[in-house]
Formats: structure tokens, sequence, C-alpha cells
């Protein structure tokens, strides 16, 4: 926090010659006009990278062919959407026209029930254990947290290089007797693999969000409770639990907006296979869109909106249990 | 004895452990060996040579063959020792095998062949680090480009994200002026349509931009993240409109208050949001994966991925790579742990 | 040094008006305190002098110019604040130097003045300090450095000795009177505290709700308040008030609401036959005596050694403080009788709250 660092004398000029056109529009425009010229770089970024793609999806969305450029799609109206709904059964995949999408649909709701049910589980007892009397607590803390810091492709590749055909968790299970499997030949070992893998990856996050929430329970509420001779079950029913709840929402609710997104680790995981074992609607999106010839862009934009009405109604849930919170 | 067991299983103040004391630590133990030993495994594979990756059931520790010179050859010669047969016990060194048959030399008298059969000895082993599967990467991988490409990028996008963000921040903290409510609106609305589901306008605005195959493709969609004017201008509000008034008063203009008063006192903040842009932005994969398309701009994560379908053999290199991948973030989370972990829980975004 | 002259000013927010059109006129060189209980607008109004707060109505000038356009930083004005507001990333010369080096004075200037007004105000051992790293004292005399190494027109002040301890507000308090002294600016000073505002003040106007109740000098104010509002605002402990209305041929005869009667001066006040009126009398001027009109049963007595307090309240529940100079054996659960000198009464429309003073 040193004011004069090395970094502001480097820095210092560069504000310094803003400073003077600054100054003018200052003059200008007055104190509180000027806030515009702050606003207006993060605005232009959030206009062009954020705003203008959501109102492009649509177009996106409702014209076909596989070029890229506006001006040369043509309009089809709902026929993405209605092609993407084309099911005679929806629990059943291979009868509807777009099978691959229902693929990642029922792949997706799987693994994000799955992995959100068995993270926020371990993530609380894992919080409830730390905020225990624990000797090295900091310690614990960072060696729940560190693989959330990785990025997906190198959790990808730890994980493949364990569990390999000849990798060290087959040999181990050799040695027991009880034989190795080639976990990501078979589907069904490649799904779990996967929920675990990111399981693995993200669990400090939400570890470390939980043990914030039950330390911001009052010492005295618990100690009050002991007054009352209440059990430690007891304590745990009627007062961290309860008094937790707002924070598991959110925890909650954050897990299922991740999850709904869940691509980088599993895609350098596995690759979406072994056949479409764990592909997720984010890669259907990418692979229609970006992955091959041609390039269904239509088909990719009609599937992204369907994903960010999910999220939108997510966030909003998010936002009004923040809003509750504050208020209560 | 029981001293010393007393002293061990005290906790504070409470006396001696109870049974969920032990099973909290088990558990706690437990976590630590599923967290680490992968990480620790793949470090320790990194160091192995190719022939000893290969080798199953693995070691653990990286273990190569012991090589002597021996008078009369121009390169080493691998080491065996003979377990049985007429040389049991003794070290030889081999010249060639044909087949089941292997020719051996004793180093000690170097003139005269022998020949074995190959079940009659095992090699001598000793733990070395194969530093060759790191510095191949340099001669051979391109390594220093595609960490020149995370690099530029991460800091880049990182610096104009600070410098956009607190700008606007201070705008939305500071000022009342009309619109503001809007804006702040439309921010976040931004948070709710994340990237993953504009990829193809946004694809289509950054190619018609000339952006596409282009660092700067991933740099600047990549800056246009709304947490970062929402941590920061939580925490501009903490700061007294007094000191900004104090400012005015001594005649600093509004941007000599930016710079001068109100980024200076949001360093913590700032450190949090640059410690958190580093690691987005080091890590991000899908959007590189659909602008990065010529294998000269990849970043590290592209290389890494795209290396392991293209060298499914050469695990080696790859291990090597992804070690050094992981560790510009090892470092930083060793050094920025505190910040990091407050700061992730009090944006609630990674 | 300048004048300020405040014409018609007002402040509104929407529909609420903060501040309801200002007229005063503060002398160069004077040191002028605003007084009122909080929320009665006198930070408000500094700010709008100060050119931080627009103004919605009226003129400001200052030095016989209209300021109401020219932004704070060109009034020539220099402000103290409550919470001190040093810059907490700067070292103490860092905070004095800031102003001088953002209107680009020379270097070598900078540090000769820095090092003069630190001299003056005994900080210049503390100039490499952080403001963290200060004790409130020290930190209230960084703040009024900043203000005074600009050399402005006008010094403001918005509460500053509110987050300092008893003690060392009565040492600020001097300090910047005797500063006032030296450097003979205008200043205009905030305070709720009618003690500051009596202390320092060459003229004070007492603020409530948006407009002025009264402007003059500290012992016009106490002497001759305009209303029960400045009377009660004014002197500490409060006055003693009392309704009542008044009778007799001669309209001498003040019969007040605990039953009792007192008579009246037969001058100096114009007030109505049947009027209903409040007595004021400041616990000071009250004497107790047998003969008093005003009987006080005794709540409390405090005895502080070289004066004492009685608290008590009249038959009809009105509380009362008399304040005896020495010791007194009065003691709880007594009855007293206590006057006052015809001259020290004085006398408010109860309605309308202003005074019936005939001049």
């Amino acid at each position: 926090m040193r004011g004069d660092g090395i970094g502001l004398t480097l820095i210092s000029p560069i504000m310094r010659v803003i400073e003077i056109p600054m100054l003018g529009l200052q003059r200008l425009l007055g104190v509180n006009r000027l806030a515009w010229v702050f606003l207006v770089p993060n605005l232009l970024l959030f206009g062009l990278f954020a705003f203008l793609p959501i109102i492009l999806n649509f177009f996106y969305a409702t014209t076909g062919g596989d070029n890229v450029l506006l001006d040369d799609r043509p309009y089809v109206g709902a026929r993405n959407f209605l092609n993407l709904v084309d099911c005679s059964n929806y629990l059943d995949p291979n009868s509807c026209r777009e099978d691959k999408f229902w693929r990642a649909i029922w792949n997706t709701v799987w693994f994000v029930t799955l992995q959100v049910g068995i993270m926020v589980g371990f993530s609380l007892l894992t919080a409830i254990i730390l905020n225990r009397d624990i000797k090295a607590r900091g310690f614990f803390r960072s060696v729940f947290f560190f693989p959330v810091l990785l990025s997906p492709v190198v959790v990808a590749l730890i994980w493949k290089w364990i569990l390999q055909r000849e990798g060290v968790l087959n040999a181990f299970l050799d040695w027991t007797g009880i034989g190795g499997v080639n976990w990501l030949v078979d589907a069904e070992w490649a799904f779990a693999w996967s929920v675990f893998l990111s399981v693995w990856a993200h669990m400090g996050f939400y570890t470390l969000i939980l043990l914030a929430g039950l330390q911001a329970i009052p010492r005295d509420v618990y100690e009050a409770a002991t007054m009352d001779r209440a059990s430690p079950w007891r304590v745990f029913r009627r007062i961290t639990l309860p008094l937790l709840a707002p924070t598991m929402l959110v925890v909650l609710i954050l897990a299922l907006i991740k999850g709904v997104q869940t691509f980088d680790e599993v895609y350098a995981f596995t690759g979406g296979g072994p056949g479409t074992a764990t592909t997720f609607i984010i890669q259907y999106i990418y692979e229609e869109g970006f992955a091959g010839a041609p390039r269904i862009w239509g088909m990719a934009a009609a599937a992204s909106i369907l994903v960010a009405i999910v999220l939108v109604i997510l966030t909003l849930i998010q936002l009004w249990v923040n809003r509750n919170n504050v208020d209560g | 004895m029981g001293r010393t067991w007393e002293f061990l299983t005290a906790t504070r103040g409470k006396g001696r452990l109870h049974w969920t004391d032990w099973a909290s630590y088990g558990y706690l133990c437990a976590g630590v060996f599923l967290m680490f030993f992968p990480v620790v495994w793949l470090v320790l594979s990194s160091f192995k040579t190719e022939a000893d990756l290969q080798r199953f059931p693995p070691t653990f520790l990286p273990y190569q063959q012991q090589t002597l010179s021996v008078d009369g050859y121009d390169d080493p010669l691998p080491l065996f020792e003979m377990v049985s047969g007429d040389y049991e016990g003794m070290i030889l060194a081999q010249v060639r095998r044909v087949g089941l048959q292997a020719q051996m030399v004793d180093p000690t008298n170097p003139g005269e062949r022998l020949r074995v059969s190959i079940d009659e000895y095992e090699r001598v082993e000793s733990v070395t680090l194969a530093w060759e599967n790191y510095t191949g990467l340099f001669d051979r991988f391109n390594f220093l480009l595609y960490f020149w490409n995370s690099t530029f990028i991460t800091v880049t996008a990182t610096l104009i994200m600070l410098l956009t963000n607190s700008m606007a921040a201070f705008a939305l903290s500071k000022y009342q002026f009309r619109g503001r409510t809007f804006v702040l609106l439309l921010v976040i609305g931004t948070l709710m349509i994340p990237q993953t589901v504009v990829l193809v306008p946004l694809f289509l605005i950054v190619s018609e931009m000339g952006m596409s195959n282009s660092l700067w493709g991933v740099i600047i969609p990549g800056a246009a993240t709304p947490t970062g004017v929402f941590l920061l201008r939580q925490y501009m509000l903490t700061i007294p409109d007094e000191i900004l008034d104090a400012a005015r008063m001594d005649k600093a203009s509004e941007w000599k208050i930016y710079w001068r008063i109100m980024v200076p006192l949001s360093a913590p903040a700032i450190a949090v949001l640059a410690i958190l842009a580093i690691m987005w932005r080091w890590n991000d994969f899908l959007w590189p994966l659909i602008v990065l398309t010529q294998s000269e701009n990849f970043t590290l994560q592209l290389a890494l991925n795209s290396f392991q379908g293209e060298l499914r053999t050469d695990w080696s290199s790859l291990l090597a790579m992804t070690v050094l991948t992981l560790l510009p973030i090892a470092v930083v989370f060793t050094f920025l742990q505190k910040y990091i972990a407050t700061g992730i829980a009090s944006t609630g975004g990674k | 040094m300048a004048s300020i002259e405040l014409k018609k000013v007002q402040k509104s927010y929407g529909a609420v008006d903060v501040i309801k059109g200002i007229d005063l006129d503060i002398k160069e060189g004077d040191f002028c305190v605003f007084v009122g209980p909080s929320g009665c607008g006198k930070s408000t109004l500094l700010r709008m002098i100060s050119g931080l707060e627009s103004i919605t109505g009226g003129d400001i000038e200052i030095g016989g110019e209209v300021v109401n356009n020219i932004p704070a930083a060109d009034r020539g004005l220099a402000m103290v604040f409550q919470s001190y507001a040093l810059y907490p990333h700067m070292s103490v010369r860092q905070n004095l130097s800031f102003g001088l080096e953002n209107i680009n004075t020379p270097r070598a200037e900078i540090n000769a003045k820095v090092d003069e007004v630190a001299k003056m105000l005994q900080i210049d051992m503390l100039l490499d300090r952080r403001p963290k790293d200060l004790s409130g004292g020290q930190r209230q005399r960084v703040a009024i450095g900043r203000a005074v190494v600009r050399e402005p027109r006008v010094f403001l002040f918005d509460e500053p000795l509110s987050n300092l301890d008893a003690e060392l507000r009565v040492d600020m308090r001097g300090e910047i009177a005797s500063l006032h002294r030296r450097l003979g600016n205008t200043m205009i000073y905030v305070t709720h505290d009618q003690v500051e505002a009596m202390t320092m003040a060459d003229k004070i106007a007492v603020l409530r709700l948006g407009e002025v109740e009264q402007f003059g000098e500290p012992l016009e104010l106490y002497n001759r308040p305009r209303n029960i509002f400045v009377a009660g605002f004014i002197g500490s402990p409060k006055m003693n008030f009392i309704t009542g209305h008044v009778d007799g041929s001669d309209r001498s005869i003040l019969h007040l609401d605990t039953g009792e009667t007192m008579t009246l001066p037969d001058t100096g006040f114009s007030h109505q036959q049947g009027e209903p009126v409040t007595l004021g009398i400041r616990p000071n001027h009250l004497r107790v005596s047998d003969d008093g009109p005003v009987k006080v049963q005794v709540k409390s007595v405090e005895q502080l050694g070289g004066e004492s307090y009685v608290y008590g309240h009249t038959a009809t529940g009105n509380p009362i403080t008399v304040h005896i100079g020495g010791q007194t054996n009065i003691d709880f659960g007594d009855s007293v009788h206590v006057g006052a000198p015809a001259e020290e009464i004085h006398l408010f429309d109860t309605e309308s709250g202003l005074s019936l003073r005939a001049d």
C-alpha cells in the first residue's frame, strides 16, 4: 500500500496525461455527469461483448444455414427450437430428432443432480468439521481449497493419469486382488469419475463459503444452548442448520449455476465419451457451433437460449435470496 | 508415557479427545490424502523417463537404470545384477540383447564377453529425476511460446479489467447521476448471462472485429466481467465521502481523486480482484478453444489439451507440461492464500 | 479574507425543503458559529457555502462575488471535516502537501509552507507518520493544518471536535480560537454544542428545521433570546419554563398553571390580558427563599462543592432546575420556594414562542 512504489512511478506519468482531457471534460460536463466518462470504457466492453451478443443470439436462433454473417442467414422462425424439442418420448433420446441434444440434456440433469448433491453434502460435512476446535485449521482449509485454483485441463490430466489402464489406481486394485478396470472406456464409470472429478475440483470453494457461514453464527448462541443442556445433535438440528440455511441456499444455487455450465474439465477428461456418455449441454453447443463442419450456428444459439433461461431463473432466485438475507 | 499421550490428545481447553475428534481428524487426514496425493503423484510421475512411465505396477519414486562407461565401448552400458545362473551376485553391463539372450561384460574385466539368459538378471536402478522431460519441452514443444501467450493474455486482460472495472465502480459508488440504477441493473443483467451461453454471437463480433485467431480476441471479451465491478463497488462504498470532499476542497480533479485517492484506498479489493482475474484468465479454456484455432496462438491450457490427443503415448512431456502449467497458480496460492480465500468467499465467484 | 453573504438560500431534495430561505451576513474576519440540534440543516448549509452541495435557490456571495456556480475547489475555501477525512494512505506531510501540489506549487515552497504550518500546530515531529498512527487530537491538528497550509479566504469547520474526548475538546477549542486570532480569517464553525458556540463565536446563528432562529453575538442570544427555542438551546443547564396566563387590570398578575401567582414588572413586556404566556427563568437566576412564589418538590441534589444544582418539579410536575453558588443543605424530599428578580424574567408568547420583551 506504500503510495510511491515502483508501480506508481511507472503509472503516474500516464495518469497525469489522462488527467488533462479528463479535467476538460469535468469543466464541460460538471462533476456528476463526469461519472459517465468513468463508465464509458466498461460500458463499451459490456455493450459489445455482453449485451450485443445476448440480442444477436436471438437472431441466430431464428435463422438457419451454416453462414456466420447474419445477412446470409435465411429466417426460419422457431424451426430451430421446434427441431430441438421434436421428440416422441422425451425420456428416450433415440426417439428425438436431435437425439444428441437430448442425450446432453439428460446427461447434464443427472450430472448436476449427483454432482451438486454429493458436493454440497461433502462441503457441509467438511465445513462443520473445520468449524470444530481443530488444530491447524488453516492448513486443512487450504488443503481442501487448493484444487479450486487448478485449471480444468490440469485437473482432467491429473486424474486421467491416475485412472489410465496402467495407472496407479489399477495397480493398487490389482495388488488388493480386486482387479483393475479400464475406467474411462466404460460409459458408467466414465460418468461416475466425471462427477467425482468435478466434486474434487470444486468442493473447496463451497466449503469455504459454508465455513464462513458457520463462523458467522454467534458463539454465544451455542453457549446458551449448552446452558440449556441441549445435546450436540439437537444443537446441530435446531441451531446450526436453521441459521446456516440461507448460506446453504446460496451455495446450492451457485453450485447449480456452475454445474449446468460444466464443460472444461470433463471435455478435457473424457472428450464427452465414451460415445456420448459424458457429453453435456455446453459441449453440445460447442460441437454444433464450433467443432465440426457444417457449423450449425442456429441450433447452437437456440440451445444456448434454453440454457440461458435456466441460468436466469437460478440467478434471479439467488438475487432474491441475497436480498432477503440482507433485509432479514 | 501416559503424560505424553495426555498432552498429544488434549484439545484446546477441553481435556481429552472425544471420539468425534478422532473421527474429525480421521476425515481430515483422508481429505489431505485425497486432495494432495493426485498432485504429488503427478509431480513424481513427471520426473520419470518414458520407460519408467510404461512400467506396471508403477513405482512411487522415479527410477532410472544405472549405466557405466566401460573401456572399449562408446556409450555408457546399462547395469544388471545377476540373480541366478553362473554369475549370480555379480553386477554386469549389457552390451546387446538378442531375444531372450543377452551379451554382457564384466566392468572389471571388459575384454571378455559373457552370454546370459535375461531371466537371470535384474536391472540395477536408482532414484533419478528425469529433468530431460522438462528441458525437452523447450526444445521440442514450443513451450515458451504457449507460456508467453498465456502470460500475455493473463497480464493484459487483468490490467484492462482492473482499470475499466475500478473506473466504473468509482462512478457507480461515488456519484449521484441520472441513470445510475439503470446501469447497475445492466451490470446485474450481465451477471446472469455468462459467456458460455452467448458463444455464437460473441464469436461473430470477435471475428467481425478481426480478432479471431488473435490473442486480443481472448483478452478483450474476457475483460467484460461484471464480478469485478460489483466487488470494487462494494468496497468503495465503505470509503467515506468526506475524504473525497476533502480532496475536492484540496482542488483535486475528479480524475486525480480516482487515481490518487480511490485506487490506493481500494488496494485490498483491487488485489483480490487481480488475483481472481489472473486465475480466471490463466485457467480459461472454452473461449480460447473457440477463438484460437492455430497452434501458434495456443495458450498453455489449449496446448495441454491438444497434446493429450496428439501424443497419447508421450506422457513424459505431457506430465511435465502439466506441472509447469500448474506451477504459477501454485506459487500465487502459496503467497497470497489468505487474500484468495477471503476474496473468493466475499465475491461468491470463481 | 472575505465576507460571506447568504441571500434567501434554499435547498430542497425533491419536495423536502431542508434549507428554507436563509439570510445571513457574515463580516470579514468574523468567527461565526452555526449551532442547532441534529437535523437542523447546519451541516448542509456549511456544505452549500463550501460548494460541495448545490443550492436550489437564492445566492451565496463570498467577498462580494456570487459563487453559486463556482465549483468547491475554486471558491478559495478550506474545510475541516467531522471525521477529519485525512487521506489514510498518505503520510502527514503528503496530506498537507496534496492541496498545494494540485495547484502546481513549486516543491520547495510546498515544503517551506508545510514545515511552517506543522511547527505552528506542533505536528512537526509527526510529518512522516500515517493518520492511523496518530491520536485523535493529532489527527485533528493535521486536519486543521491541511486547511491552514492552503491559505484560504475562509475556513469552514464541520463539527471538528465531536470525535474528541471532553478534555481534548476544551484544549482544541482554545487552539482554534487562538488560530482565529492569529490568522484573522473569516471562519464558519458548525456544532451542536452550545458551549462551543458560546465560548468561540463572534456571532452565533441558531438554526432549527432549516431556518435561522436568531443571529447575533453570544451574550445577546443569552440575554435576549428571541424565542423559546433559542432561550432553551443557549445556556446550560437549560432555562426553566412554566406556562400560565396574564391577569389583572394592569396585566401585572401572572397566573401560573401550577395554581400559583406572581407579579410581573410593569414595563418591558408587550403582553395582552388573558394571553397564554410562558415564563422563562435561568437556573442561576432562581433564588430559594420562603417568600418565593413557586413551590418546588426536590427530587435530587447535585453537590459539586463550588456550586450545587437542585432538581425538582412544581405542583403540576413541571421540571425545575435551581443553581446555587456554593454548597446547600437542601436535600431530597424537601419542599422549597423559589423566585427570581424581576429583571431576570423572560416572558414568551406560548403559541408563537416569540419573546414578549417590548423592545
